[in-house]
């Protein structure tokens, strides 16, 4: 009673684990991953930004400044991401 | 018959599943696995890459968090970005020269 036998497609042939479904699984992983990593430094960075002395709950102007904060992180990121993989490309340009 | 994929880089007892793509054992044997494990683990350095520069970024760039990301702070991530590659392949650079130069003095003492 193979574990792969209920789901494989029988792609790699011989094996009870189906590397599709490991794959995907996988994937789905490591993008969980990402978004944890992404909200923790978010949220480290916005407390620095918005958070000043803490009082006893977290008033308007401090959650408007946390939804505004994630918000241009979230740009930071994109932009990033963006200039990091330009100058990758122009590397293997150059290469 | 475990075949070593990759770059063959292997980084002993810190390797992990992430940052040793040629370990044996992680679809070494099946090349469709070992291709897509070489595939994500790059995706993942890039990944990796672009969280820590953001961080970093951030703390040269940003001041008080805007309705928008102004173009300012754009440009000034645009450049970090590319003066944080440059630093990273300056040392690498400076680094080559001086164990070459080491290396070079220690074989003359030898002589």
């Amino acid at each position: 009673s193979g574990f792969g036998s209920d789901f494989g497609s029988g792609g790699s042939g011989g094996g009870k684990l189906d590397p599709g479904l490991i794959m995907e699984q996988v994937k789905v992983q490591i993008a969980v991953a990402n978004a944890q990593e992404l909200l923790q430094r978010m949220t480290d960075k916005c407390f620095r930004k918005c958070i000043g002395k803490p009082g006893g709950a977290l008033d308007n102007s401090e959650q408007k400044c946390i939804a505004m904060c994630m918000d241009r992180y979230m740009d930071s990121w994109n932009t990033v991401s963006r200039a990091y993989n330009s100058r990758l490309q122009r590397e293997r340009a150059n290469m | 018959r475990w075949r070593r994929g990759g770059t063959g880089r292997d980084r002993g007892d810190t390797a992990s599943a992430m940052d040793a793509p040629s370990a044996p054992g992680l679809g070494g044997a099946d090349p469709q696995l070992q291709r897509f494990i070489e595939v994500e683990t790059q995706k993942q350095r890039f990944q990796q890459l672009v969280h820590q520069m953001t961080e970093l970024c951030w703390e040269k760039c940003m001041d008080k968090p805007g309705p928008k990301l102004d173009s300012r702070a754009e440009t000034c991530f645009v450049n970090c970005v590319e003066r944080f590659i440059d630093t990273s392949q300056f040392i690498l650079n400076r680094l080559e020269q001086t164990q070459k130069s080491k290396s070079a003095f220690s074989e003359s003492l030898s002589d």
